[in-house]
């Protein structure tokens, strides 16, 4: 079985985010594997071990990406391949999964494998795209997936509830926190992830007809800082009544 | 020169960092009140290739040497000191001792085993009344021609009653000092004769087992004699020079702790209508701490890159372990007067590092020792190794 997974190098979650002339300034932030794509390269490489195969893992992103690559081949991945965003003028969405189509539909694939959503813009739309563009199924939120027989079984995570799901492979699942628990990549795996294949692939040579971004980014804002509570004093009854006040004209949710 | 940590040394921070705060973090607090040793961090770090540094890959080494090791261990003592003993006390300690004085045959016994943590190891010198004199010990080993019969006891041994595999070291020509002294490998699962109590009156390192070890008529095999007869002294000195590493590194990460717990506290503590950060003798303190912490690190790392180019690094190995011994009671002793009246309470961690931080003033060397070795060096009375 040829496992592809698809991977986004994000802050790490616990990153200070600070922004620099409008833009999200990304220097001393430590970066990492989007979370929800670990339980993706957990769950590729769990599929390996009993169909046999191989795995490839793709990140579209810049020069640091290779890092999040390298670590999934740390991990057990075997190959990696990164495509190189720094040369594209804008990327949106549209984009990723475009060129990620592209690149996908040139090299054997039964499955793949990508996180429910990415933790920095939280869009939820690259894995969708992508199957939509390469013409295959896709569940989203899994959080259990049997194969048997080229029919993938998908417990997906819907309102109040589970839904499972069939599709015939190859298909497009997106991993919900819940699926696995990733492993640790080994130190003999560090050591070997070196040796293995990273391929750079420059969009540009994909042949993509249109590499023109769908959207723009108008601005980007942080939350207001948290403000400190307020202490109504005065009587019960009193301060029953400023508060509604309050609720109604200050906070304005009633 | 370069500062940088390579790509696989990051993934190795990255990963050990990840490690010590998903598997270690959680169990701090519940460890250190039950004083529980808890040994299934032990296997986890074996599967991940977290105890095989230096050691060949045919005896199950992970491929990397001295300078990966102590970045690992530093994430890992960073969020739990006591557990800086399992790299020494499985890695540093038995295996690379054995594979730098066993033969085939005990190479491929013990080694494995150790690396991979199916055992816990340990290594024995100190006793009742011989610490820092290596070459007074009394604990005898007797040659019976086929086997030796040791007899004696040892006092401070961490993982002792814990341990499956060990060094011992023990007088085989009494009378002879430091040229009297031969090195044993002890299977502890099936050795009869040792009886071992487990030492529950620490001040600190509560998770991390120490225990004494009594030697009654103990039988230990021909072939389980570790390099020369008599030959003991000269790997025990050659061995801990490398377990020095373990208190170096663990030290410096602890004052890494302190540092950082100190700084956040800082800037949260509001008192006079500002965080007290803002206040200069604070300053000074976290000033202070950063200084000591930074040269303590490097100080290791220079220790390790020695180790890694095969250069003398007793020297630096000694520097590495004082300097960082004295950051970390400082920096803890800091931690706490920053803390303030939380700094004293057991809710926080300041009194955990301030008993951790003490013992690295007496292990593997007390701090007077490694005084007496930098400047021994340093005068030219003894070459560096
Ligand atoms: C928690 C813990 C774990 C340990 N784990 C192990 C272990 O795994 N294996 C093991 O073999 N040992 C272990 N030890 C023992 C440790 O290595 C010894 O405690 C250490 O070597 C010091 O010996 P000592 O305690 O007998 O002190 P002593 O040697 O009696 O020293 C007492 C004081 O005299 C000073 N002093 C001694 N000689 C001189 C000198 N020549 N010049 C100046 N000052 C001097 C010392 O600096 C110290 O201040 C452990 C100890 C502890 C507390």
């Amino acid at each position: 079985m040829n496992i592809v997974v698809v991977i986004k190098q994000t802050f790490d979650t616990e990153a200070k985010i600070v922004l620099k002339d409008g833009q999200i300034d990304p220097s001393g932030v430590s970066l990492v594997i989007n979370p929800y794509d670990e339980f993706a390269i957990e769950e590729a490489l769990r599929i390996q071990k009993k169909f046999g195969g191989e795995v490839t893992v793709v990140s579209c992103g810049g020069p640091r990406s290779q890092e999040a690559i390298r670590t999934a081949l740390a991990m057990g991945c075997d190959k990696g391949v990164q495509i190189d965003e720094t040369a594209l003028e804008s990327v949106d969405e549209y984009v990723r999964a475009e060129v990620l189509a592209k690149a996908i539909s040139e090299m054997p694939y039964d499955i793949i494998l990508g996180g429910r959503i990415a933790v920095d813009d939280r869009s939820s739309q690259v894995a969708v795209r992508l199957a939509e563009a390469l013409n295959i199924p896709s569940v989203s939120s899994v959080v259990k997936l049997d194969i048997e027989n080229n029919i993938a079984t998908a417990t997906r995570e819907i309102d109040g509830g589970t839904e499972i799901i069939e599709v015939p492979l190859p298909a497009m699942i997106t991993a919900q926190k819940g699926l696995n628990e990733p492993r640790y990549p080994t130190m003999p795996g560090i050591m070997k992830a070196r040796k293995k294949e990273l391929k750079v692939i420059n969009p540009a040579d994909l042949g993509v007809s249109d590499l023109s971004a769908k959207m723009k980014v108008q601005n980007y804002s942080l939350p207001t800082p948290r403000q400190g509570g307020k202490k109504i004093e005065g009587e019960p009854a009193e301060a029953a009544r400023e508060l509604a006040r309050l609720l109604r004209e200050e906070a304005k949710v009633l | 020169m370069n500062f940088a940590l390579t790509e696989e040394q990051q993934m190795v921070q990255d990963m050990a960092r990840n490690f010590a705060e998903k598997e270690i973090a959680p169990y701090v607090e519940e460890d250190e009140e039950n004083h529980y040793y808890r040994r299934e961090i032990l296997t986890k770090m074996g599967e991940l290739g977290l105890l095989g540094w230096s050691i060949p890959e045919e005896y199950g080494g992970n491929g990397m040497g001295w300078m990966e090791g102590v970045i690992a261990l530093y994430e890992i003592a960073k969020v739990h000191t006591s557990w800086r003993l399992s790299i020494s006390g499985n890695c540093w300690g038995p295996a690379m001792t054995i594979n730098e004085y066993g033969t085939p045959e005990q190479k491929e016994k013990y080694i494995p085993g150790l690396v991979s943590g199916e055992y816990v190891g340990s290594f024995a010198i100190t006793e009742a009344n011989s610490g820092s004199d290596v070459a007074s010990m009394k604990m005898t080993a007797e040659d019976k021609g086929d086997h030796f019969v040791l007899n004696g006891s040892k006092m401070w041994i961490s993982g002792g009653h814990t341990s499956d595999v060990g060094l011992v070291y023990a007088v085989t020509n009494p009378g002879a000092g430091a040229k009297g002294i031969s090195c044993f490998i002890v299977d502890y699962n099936n050795t009869p004769g040792i009886e071992r109590i487990p030492i529950h009156t620490k001040f600190g390192m509560w998770p991390a087992p120490t225990s004494e070890l009594v030697f009654e008529n103990a039988i230990i095999p021909k072939e389980n004699l570790l390099g020369p007869l008599n030959g003991g002294f000269k790997i025990c000195m050659w061995m801990l020079n490398n377990t020095r590493m373990g208190c170096a590194t663990g030290a410096a990460a602890l004052s890494a702790a302190c540092l950082e717990g100190a700084v956040q506290y800082a800037n949260e503590r509001t008192q006079f209508g500002q965080p007290i950060g803002k206040f200069q003798m604070i300053q000074q303190q976290i000033a202070e701490m950063k200084l000591e912490d930074e040269a303590a690190k490097y100080l290791v790392y220079k220790a390790a890159w020695l180790k890694d180019n095969k250069l003398p690094s007793q020297q630096a190995t000694s520097m590495a372990k004082l300097y960082a011994c004295n950051a970390a009671v400082h920096a803890a002793n800091l931690a706490m007067k920053i803390y303030g009246s939380y700094g004293y309470s057991t809710e926080y961690p300041c009194a955990r590092w301030l008993r951790d931080a003490k013992q690295f003033e007496t292990l593997e060397g007390t701090s007077n020792i490694h005084t007496m070795i930098v400047a021994g060096i340093e005068l030219g009375y003894q070459p560096d190794r």
